[in-house]
């Protein structure tokens, strides 16, 4: 077969197989997972009637979502009305291309050799294509917020645009001092760095940095002031019914997910097994193989687990508080923390 | 072949996005319409083996130049176009002759070029690349233009808080 299609045919496959079969199941269980969660925080019980242990809830809610009237306000603009659901997804669901799930298996499919890596693209600017696409997440809040024609909307979209250019910048300079360890942009590389040692212990300050700035890039609590219910009714998703306003949760899931798992990848060594654990074990390849994605699987769990804690532990910050921690403590520490990597990369 | 057609799908996107900038009466679609173009533009870099830059062009112009943008479109909550159409039709008789001569301009130069380089499959535009060149044959103008920056960054923080200890 020809080796070109073989690839496009892969990758399609990673792709189905990606969004299908882990992000979209993923996001069902992380809102049965928030509403036990919180109910367990918050000293209740929670969903637990639909089917066991409440497991078909989410099937439940998305089927009354689908059901639910469709308005669309009479004062909306409607062409931007209807596209912002789809223009928020979009890049929530692109930045999980360049995630690598796994290490590489090279196998025989029919009689060429082929190398399957557990990533759908191996970009050598991986890092940047995530800075980038990230950075595109706030048109679908600002689009939504501004199409309808709403000032709680309107506000939600204005507050979103403003908080996630400060808190990009902190987040690239966080993710500046990891590529500066691991010299290369590329995510398997990056993972490859930390064999021996993990980025978070390498790099503490980064990580807090990173760890707060994605917070705030994926508007969850203590950062949710686009969607803040008790001074905006609803924020950006307002004017929002049925499976259009499911779509703005979906995103939201989503974006957890992307960001626990690069959190993950950059600072807690990826598909990595920790203390040569793997090496000791002996196994065939093909178990190896799946052992490593498992621990990609439970650190990204982990950090999923965390988002819905401190969610339901936090309380909110007012918007000068924000732009304050934002600009005035995240940046220069950032700053500060670029320069202790490159003292200590000079040094040793 | 794959190339060829991901070419036109792209340039048509740039150019239909382009259309859509200076056609819509509504600046927030001519600011999404803008960024349509810009990423079909990063598209067409990436064919062109310039990873680096496609991705720098959708951080930067995407992701925060056209962001802040529509945060001032919003804020100012520009109306005065899409209320009244026609109303800057003199402008025509500047615009269209400049954009005539700027098309005939780029078209000479770009069929000057197609005669005599064309496209190799080059590592030139990836990020080893880049950094190389900044950091050893082009050093010291990015440093100068790292200073060019900062001056104006501090410019702007002077001026918008000295504006605030009048207002109080």
């Amino acid at each position: 077969m020809n080796p070109w299609l073989l690839e496009a045919i892969l990758a399609l496959i990673k792709i189905v197989v990606v969004v299908f079969g882990v992000i979209l199941p993923l996001v069902m269980m992380l809102i049965l997972a928030e509403r036990r969660v919180s109910a367990f925080i918050q000293n209740r019980l929670g969903p637990n009637r639909v089917g066991w242990q409440g497991m078909l809830q989410p099937v439940a809610d998305g089927l009354k979502f689908l059901f639910k009237e469709d308005v669309i306000p009479g004062h909306v603009d409607r062409f931007l009305y209807l596209i912002a659901p789809g223009i928020i997804l979009f890049p929530a669901i692109m930045t999980f291309a360049v995630v690598p799930f796994g290490d590489q298996l090279t196998t025989y499919i029919g009689d060429t050799l082929v190398t399957i890596k557990f990533q759908i693209a191996d970009l050598n600017v991986g890092v940047l294509y995530i800075v980038a696409i990230a950075s595109l997440g706030v048109y679908g809040l600002v689009v939504g917020g501004y199409s309808s024609n709403n000032k709680y909307s309107m506000l939600g979209g204005l507050r979103s645009s403003a908080q996630m250019i400060s808190y990009e910048l902190p987040m690239g300079l966080a993710i500046i001092s990891v590529v500066m360890m691991s010299g290369s942009l590329r995510l398997q590389d990056i993972v490859v760095d930390q064999y021996e040692v993990w980025n978070v212990f390498r790099q503490p300050l980064g990580f807090i940095i990173f760890l707060v700035a994605s917070f705030a890039e994926t508007n969850r609590l203590p950062f949710d002031l686009p969607e803040a219910e008790q001074e905006l009714v609803g924020g950006y998703h307002t004017e929002y019914s049925s499976m259009k306003f499911a779509s703005f949760f979906l995103a939201e899931y989503i974006n957890m997910i992307t960001a626990s798992a690069l959190i993950a990848t950059l600072f807690f060594g990826g598909w990595h097994v920790p203390f040569g654990i793997l090496e000791a074990l002996n196994l065939p390849v093909l178990w190896e193989q799946i052992i490593q994605i498992l621990s990609f699987s439970v650190k990204t769990l982990f950090f999923l687990f965390f988002f819905i804690w401190v969610r339901w532990t936090l309380p909110r910050f007012r918007y000068d508080q924000l732009m304050n921690l934002g600009w005035k403590t995240m940046v220069p520490l950032g700053l500060l923390n670029i320069v202790l990597t490159a003292i200590g990369i000079a040094i040793f | 072949m794959l190339q060829i057609t991901l070419f036109y799908i792209f340039a048509i996107l740039a150019v239909l996005g382009g259309i859509m900038v200076i056609v819509h009466r509504n600046p927030i679609y001519s600011a999404l319409s803008l960024i349509l173009t810009l990423f079909a533009l990063a598209g067409e870099y990436v064919l062109l083996m310039a990873h680096f830059i496609a991705i720098v062009h959708i951080a930067v112009y995407a992701g925060a130049i056209m962001v802040l943008f529509l945060f001032v479109i919003m804020l100012l909550n520009i109306r005065i176009e899409e209320r009244a159409p026609g109303a800057f039709r003199y402008m025509v008789y500047i615009g269209v002759p400049m954009a005539a001569i700027l098309f005939l301009q780029l078209g000479y130069l770009a069929f000057q070029g197609f005669k005599e380089v064309y496209v190799q499959n080059t590592d030139v535009g990836t990020v080893e690349r880049i950094g190389q060149a900044l950091f050893s044959k082009y050093v010291l103008p990015f440093e100068i233009t790292s200073i060019l920056l900062v001056v104006a960054m501090v410019g702007a923080v002077y001026l918008s808080k000295r504006k605030l200890e009048i207002v109080e």
